[in-house]
């Protein structure tokens, strides 16, 4: 479904994806470490569209269309989601509205109708208690004042609600205590299928436990340097990125 | 990829004005220029009654002395009043005693403003008086009203079949020397409604009043006079639109509230005059004098105001609240975009005791618009136990327009408790790709935001126009992206 091919992207002049090469077929989960400033946001981001810097080399495919072509809102609505790292509040909107508009566009993009007031708070209902979100949460303003676990539980609400093809959840388990993670791994799992792939970013092999990735790539200094399986997560945990640092270096040197 | 926030701010907006056609409608139209033989002329075209004429004329003299206003943050350009028309009114039969009688072009323009000039079942609950350049061409469901002894007319037809009440309140709570543009209006004002609810009577529907320019060169001046008796409720709305034109037109207009004991009065208005185009050239001047006084104990006086349009806007909307236990309210959304500019908030006078007022002002600037709030909040030394709550919002959309707060406090009572809170914020790129990422355009998405944000002012409008009033401020707004 995704194929990323000898993708640079330059920040500022600075270069910080080096030439990014990755497969993903419908069904994988993907999982994707490496040490902070390895540019695994930056990934993320271009994936999903934000303008944020230029794209120097490489395509990135998505079902055969040139996804860097796309604009974000249609990105979306083609089934790419994004799990913020750091979801935005916006407040005086409120989750119900917020959803509701997100759906129905997606809803039109498909030819399909709008859902009715009462078949939308049906679907809403639903997919909270599939991912054991408060249901007083989805009556306040989007994000606004949400603790750190509430924001990252409504982005798996989030994503529920709009049952992407391909779901990159961007550092979704930082800062979250043991049972936050529990119920974000969890909503990951009941929203899986067979047909449906995820990227998980994440710098800790403990939501790897829960959310059991088909590949792991280790990301360095915006290149992957490492692809295995999930065992090299265990191995990262054991032994941390200093030995994956030091290797990079001695390739090169040699 | 890397998108310059300025190559956004500056692709050309979508968003084309509604309202902008010009109807072919017979006008007849008198010479150019304000002199005392054209005040005469109108009083005269009216057949008004001498007391009336005598007022116009005071008011002319008087305004001869006065000079323009140039304490607001606006920049106005000279205005030539010697090339204005100041009176302009289409032809028509001279007995208007049913719809038929309508010139069917009128009545087209009505319609495709979505003004019913026909009492239509399904808008039951809305009762118009539609007013085109300087006369009243048709009020519904008077009948209906009338049998509760409700008066909804045209403010001509006041003055001949109830010129008391006319004579009684006219001018009671802005006097014709008010300030430069009131004066003006009180020499040359043509039509506008008026408004009697008898003691003791809850009006069963909202009445509207819809302002339309359409003549070329002519200045609109109508004057809107409201009086709730002991007891009585209303709630009226006033909606406004103009064609679009090069030059700028002038609307100096009018309105006076009186609200005696345990009444209650709302009056909301969807300003929505032409704008001018995206250079900044054309559209209204809106030079507004807008004020109520709560003059009964307990009685109570709400303004809304959504203000989309116009090229300047300075009004004021004011409530003197003289009643013990009067209640005075102001919620504004103002939103200024491309050239517009916009000087607008309130007056809250407290002279009774116990009187209560709550000021809620959202100005939304975008383009180069120039956004400012001026209040006044004013307690005189007799208003024991006064309270005042002010909350000034400002939200930016780009970083070539400007929001500017001028609150003012005059406060002669120790007992008194005045708050005033001001927020300013813009709409973040963050927050608009995170709309993008789930799928919802730029658009939609300034458009969620700002009407979460207006959501406490648009919540006070009337229910039917709540939405429509959403969907302005979304069009006001579109390619204004920042």
């Amino acid at each position: 479904m995704l194929v990323i091919d000898n993708l640079k992207v330059a920040i500022n002049g600075k270069n910080i994806l080096k030439g990014i090469s990755l497969k993903i077929r419908p069904g994988e989960i993907h999982a994707i470490m490496g040490p902070n400033g390895s540019g695994k946001s930056t990934l993320a981001a271009v994936l999903a569209g934000r303008e944020l810097g230029v794209v120097t080399g490489g395509t990135v495919t998505y079902y055969g269309k040139n996804l860097l072509e796309m604009a974000a809102e249609d990105r979306a609505k083609e089934g790419i989601f994004l799990g913020f790292q750091y979801p935005i509040e916006i407040p005086g909107v409120s989750m119900v509205n917020f959803m509701k508009t997100a759906v129905n566009e997606h809803r039109k993009h498909k030819g399909l109708d709008p859902l009715s007031a009462s078949d939308f708070l049906k679907l809403m209902r639903e997919k909270k208690e599939l991912v054991e979100i408060d249901s007083k949460l989805a009556n306040r303003s989007v994000n606004e004042g949400f603790s750190g676990g509430e924001k990252k539980k409504n982005e798996i609400f989030q994503m529920a609600m709009l049952e992407p093809k391909l779901a990159i959840l961007d550092e979704t388990d930082s800062g979250l205590d043991i049972d936050a993670l529990r119920i974000v791994a969890n909503g990951v799992n009941k929203i899986k299928r067979a047909d449906n792939s995820f990227i998980v970013i994440t710098h800790y092999q403990r939501l790897l436990d829960y959310i059991v990735p088909d590949v792991v790539h280790v990301l360095y200094d915006g290149r992957i340097v490492k692809t295995a399986g999930k065992e090299l997560a265990l191995e990262l945990e054991e032994k941390g990125y200093d030995w994956i640092k030091k290797e990079v270096e001695n390739n090169i040197l040699v | 990829m890397e998108k310059e926030q300025d190559s956004i701010l500056d692709e050309v907006t979508s968003g084309e004005y509604k309202y902008g056609f010009h109807s072919d409608i017979e006008t007849e139209k008198i010479q150019k220029g304000l002199n005392e033989d054209v005040v005469r002329i109108i009083s005269a075209k009216k057949n008004e009654p001498e007391w009336l004429l005598e007022f116009r004329l005071k008011a002319y003299r008087h305004w001869l002395t006065m000079k323009m206003p140039v304490w607001p943050n606006l920049r106005i350009p000279e205005i030539n009043y010697q090339e204005i028309i100041f009176y302009a009114a289409p032809k028509q039969r001279p007995a208007l005693n049913s719809i038929d009688d309508i010139d069917p072009e009128l009545k087209r323009t009505f319609d495709k403003l979505g003004i019913p000039l026909i009492e239509q079942a399904h808008l039951a609950g809305v009762a118009v008086d539609a007013v085109m350049d300087s006369v009243s061409v048709k009020t519904t469901f008077k009948e209906t009203l009338a049998e509760m002894g409700i008066i909804f007319c045209s403010f001509s037809d006041a003055v001949k079949e109830y010129p008391e009440l006319v004579r009684r309140y006219m001018g009671t709570v802005v006097p014709y020397t008010d300030n430069f543009f009131a004066t003006l209006n009180s020499a040359v004002f043509s039509d506008g409604s008026f408004c009697y609810i008898p003691k003791g009577v809850r009006c069963p529907m909202e009445l509207s009043t819809y302002f339309r320019i359409n003549a070329a060169n002519t200045g609109q001046f109508e004057r809107t006079l409201l009086i709730a008796d002991e007891e009585a409720y209303v709630s009226y709305l006033e909606g406004c639109t103009a064609p679009q034109r090069d030059e700028n037109q002038l609307h100096a207009a009018i309105v006076e509230i009186i609200a005696e004991k345990n009444a209650e009065v709302k009056y909301s208005t969807v300003q929505n005059w032409y704008p001018g185009n995206k250079e900044g050239k054309g559209g209204i001047f809106n030079f507004v004098t807008k004020r109520g006084i709560c003059r009964g104990e307990s009685s109570k006086i709400s303004w809304t105001q959504i203000e989309t349009g116009s090229a300047i806007t300075w009004k004021y909307p004011s409530c003197i609240l003289r009643g013990d236990n009067s209640i005075g309210e102001f919620y504004s959304v103002a939103v200024t975009n491309n050239h517009q500019q916009a000087d607008t908030g309130t007056k809250m006078i407290h002279i009774g005791k116990n009187t209560k007022s709550t000021i809620v002002s959202k100005g939304i600037s975008a383009g180069r618009g120039q956004n400012s709030y001026r209040g006044l909040v004013k307690v005189l030394k007799n208003a024991t136990n006064a309270r005042n709550y002010s909350q000034c919002d400002s939200l930016l959309l780009g970083d070539k327009c400007g929001a500017h707060t001028f609150p003012y406090l005059e406060v002669d009572n120790q007992s008194a408790i005045v708050e005033h809170e001001a927020t300013t914020s813009r709409i973040g790129e963050d927050q608009i790709f995170y709309c993008n990422q789930r799928g919802i355009s730029t658009e939609d998405a300034i458009g969620l935001i700002v009407n979460g944000y207006a959501r406490e002012v648009i919540n006070k409008l009337p229910m039917e126009f709540a939405v429509e009033a959403q969907k302005l401020l979304q069009i006001s707004l579109e390619g204004s992206v920042g």
